[in-house]
């Protein structure tokens, strides 16, 4: 086959996949508009996700869009993502609801101009929570990333502990400040709105949430899409294919990974931001460590580093989660069998993780380079390492 | 050459400065436990005392995690739900099995302890040998972060069987070990069921320090724990070494359980909480190195009682970040632990 007719299957092919992607899009946005349609179908149209259960669905996928960037690309097991979303979360809470009572701010917000506390456009917190909690990576980030991958981990996973503890301490007695208002959490959060258009107080509220969770997610496709192939995000696989080679040719690890902190923690803090407009509320009960391994699973479900995956990861586990559990339990106990899916559903996740390290450790959609990585193996030994910072610790064998 | 020199000039600076803060802090928090000891003595000890008990338990659990660890430089986050799931067996075979209650003889409880620890000792050997033979040993030469993650992901398995068997409620044994005085020195005073809890642990670390440093298969784990590769050249079965270690980690694990009931109430996910200050008294102490684990136990519970005991602390409600706030601190400054951590990277 000669090179150009090569070439024209691959336009072809790319062709093809713009076709596919742009139907998915036009399906996505008219979903609230055929979903009671399908919702009466036979046999499978009890498990068809009403919008408003759509909505969590996307804002979860978001969100392990984000963690994808820290594990898939850069390889950092990050435990503790919950962290940032409760960050995302809580930044939604102080700048657009009656939290601070002292203070009269209004910036483009859709509630009375006579209403204490600080509110400013939603639409704008999404973007301040998304630069708040990329320098909550940074600061995370930047004593901890020199560690080796398992001691990484565990710290992320002691500050997604710390945290949310944190939350809900911080009010008067805890901090002699009401800052989160304890375990009661920030509510109500403004709704999302376009001028007096105000999203909660229409009828079709979960659509219009539902649409502007779509558009978010395409921002953050687009964006994960344009990273991975940026020089940072060539840097970042390089990073975990082999550090040492990497940092050889001129990779500067430290930043680099702190580069991957922060952008992961971006999505999370705008997902969070929005879902807490979503829900009208921040919640500390909502920030458990079982839910950093339920975004987890998803990233290792659909794919490690594999945009495409990932979203499908993110969608099934998210409408498993929300609402599919449920649903298939009132059939297995209709059915007469007296087993409840969702009171096991980390052990449902635990299983899935399990199971798709042994068996199929690249995921639903693999990415066409970690499946080389994970068939050949990688020269993953830390370069720094804890105890001899700056110095090679090569155990060697490892890249057999 | 020049700048190579100012790059290390740089780097001892920076550290000498991060060492001098650590130091200054520490010297403060002695500074107030002195103070706190001299303002009213007996409730300082008998804090210490409950710090010293919890710290036992965790130091059991600790020891798990460090075990494995040193072997294949695995956090082992299941052996937290392994513990939990071990308290609960133990709970059902001191009391429904066993029938024991408060009224049980002094005899009947120390043969009923015992025969709790002859049931579940080989038992959770077996389940976190199956754990390891299951879900790790495939992964061996994956990438490092593969067995990392289905260890999560066991962790949760083993915490949704405890669900399943237990539900969510919490267990708990009658006192058949009074909590009156055992030991009272004035008004210090030391619970029967506290000193139990040493009487268990205290039989249990020797045994462990004898098997490691004295038995065959002991040379064999430290061997393996020194260089795999080596070892194995040497014709130590790796395999097996690897089994017996994780056969400990999980006897251990039923020991603490049972002393973890004798003070507490236990559910299913028990240990998830408590794997966790576990592995941070691992890691304080030096991860891999037995000793610094029960070291790093006692450091923790101490912390822990005296957070909660003392006047001038945040009290209960900040117990997790601090001892978060500890495992995140040693990690960036002495990552190494009190006592250097020994694993093949760290020899």
């Amino acid at each position: 086959m000669s090179e150009r007719a090569q070439a024209g299957l691959g336009r072809l092919q790319s062709d093809r996949r713009i076709v596919l992607i742009a139907a998915l899009v036009v399906l996505a946005i008219v979903y609230p508009f055929i979903v009671e349609g399908l919702q009466d179908l036979p046999v499978i149209g009890d498990f068809v996700p009403r919008t408003g259960s759509m909505v969590v669905t996307l804002v979860v996928t978001i969100m392990a869009l984000g963690l994808n960037i820290v594990v898939g690309y850069a390889g950092l097991l990050d435990l503790g993502y919950v962290a940032f979303y409760a960050a995302g979360a809580y930044v939604a809470g102080w700048l657009a609801s009656l939290q601070f009572e002292g203070v009269t701010f209004h910036l483009g917000s859709t509630v009375s101009n006579e209403l204490p506390g600080i509110h400013i456009s939603v639409w704008l917190v999404l973007i301040v929570a998304g630069l708040f909690t990329t320098l909550v990576g940074i600061l995370i980030g930047l004593p901890t990333l020199r560690l080796r991958g398992d001691y990484l981990a565990i710290v992320t996973l002691g500050f997604g502990e710390i945290i949310p503890q944190v939350v809900r301490n911080a009010d008067e007695d805890g901090l002699g400040f009401d800052l989160t208002n304890g375990t009661f959490g920030i509510s109500p959060i403004d709704s999302l709105g376009v001028g007096g258009f105000v999203f909660r107080a229409q009828s079709n509220r979960a659509d219009l949430y539902y649409w502007a969770a779509v558009g978010l997610l395409l921002i953050t496709v687009f964006c994960c899409v344009r990273l991975r192939d940026s020089r940072l995000g060539r840097a970042w696989i390089a990073i975990r294919e082999d550090e040492t080679a990497a940092a050889a040719m001129g990779v500067p690890l430290m930043r680099t990974k702190t580069w991957a902190y922060a952008m992961g923690a971006f999505f999370g803090g705008v997902a969070g931001a929005f879902y807490a407009s979503f829900k009208a509320g921040a919640f500390p009960a909502d920030f458990y460590f079982n839910f950093s391994i339920f975004l987890l699973c998803m990233v290792i479900l659909g794919g490690m580093g594999s945009i495409w995956g990932v979203i499908v990861g993110g969608l099934v586990l998210g409408y498993l989660n929300i609402e599919g559990l449920s649903t298939i339990g009132a059939k297995i106990q209709d059915a007469g069998l007296d087993f409840d899916p969702t009171k096991y559903q980390f052990g449902i996740y635990g299983v899935i993780i399990v199971a798709m390290m042994l068996f199929r450790p690249t995921g639903l959609i693999p990415e066409r380079r970690h499946k080389v990585e994970l068939a050949e193996g990688v020269h993953d030994t830390p370069l720094y390492d804890v105890q001899h910072e700056g110095t090679l610790t090569d155990r060697g064998g490892d890249d057999g | 050459m020049a700048t190579a020199a100012a790059a290390t000039l740089k780097r001892v600076r920076s550290s000498s400065l991060v060492d001098a803060v650590g130091l200054l802090l520490l010297a403060g928090i002695l500074l107030w436990l002195v103070v706190e000891f001299f303002q009213d003595p007996t409730r300082f000890i008998n804090v210490g005392i409950i710090g010293l008990t919890n710290g036992a338990i965790y130091g059991l659990v600790a020891l798990g995690y460090t075990l494995v660890y040193g072997i294949l430089q695995l956090i082992n986050f299941a052996h937290g739900d392994v513990f939990a799931l071990s308290g609960l067996v133990s709970s059902t075979v001191l009391v429904s099995v066993l029938g024991m209650d408060a009224d049980t003889g002094v005899l009947m409880v120390i043969v009923g302890m015992l025969v709790t620890l002859a049931i579940t000792i080989p038992l959770f050997a077996i389940i976190n040998g199956s754990i390891e033979r299951v879900a790790y040993k495939p992964l061996r030469h994956a990438p490092r972060l593969a067995p990392l993650i289905t260890a999560v992901g066991m962790s949760f398995i083993v915490q949704n069987v405890s669900l399943a068997i237990y539900g969510v409620d919490f267990e708990s044994v009658p006192p058949f070990i009074p909590r009156t005085a055992a030991i009272t020195i004035g008004d210090v005073v030391i619970q029967w069921n506290k000193l139990a809890v040493f009487l268990v642990v205290i039989p249990v670390l020797a045994t462990l320090t004898w098997f490691v440093r004295s038995t065959r298969q002991g040379k064999a784990m430290r061997a393996v724990s020194q260089d795999t590769e080596a070892s194995a050249m040497m014709g130590i079965d790796v395999n097996r070494t690897i089994s017996v270690t994780f056969f400990l980690a999980g006897a251990l694990a039923a020991v603490a359980g049972l002393v973890y009931l004798l003070q507490f109430n236990m559910r299913y996910d028990t240990g998830f909480e408590l794997g966790l200050i576990a592995f941070t008294a691992a890691v304080l102490g030096g991860i891999g190195n037995l000793t610094g684990a029960v070291l790093g136990a006692m450091v923790i519970g101490l912390v822990q009682a005296f957070n909660e005991g003392l006047d001038g602390t945040p009290g209960s409600d900040w117990t997790r970040s601090i001892v978060f706030g500890i495992l995140i601190a040693i990690l960036v400054f002495r990552p190494q632990g009190i006592l250097g951590e020994r694993t093949p990277e760290g020899a």
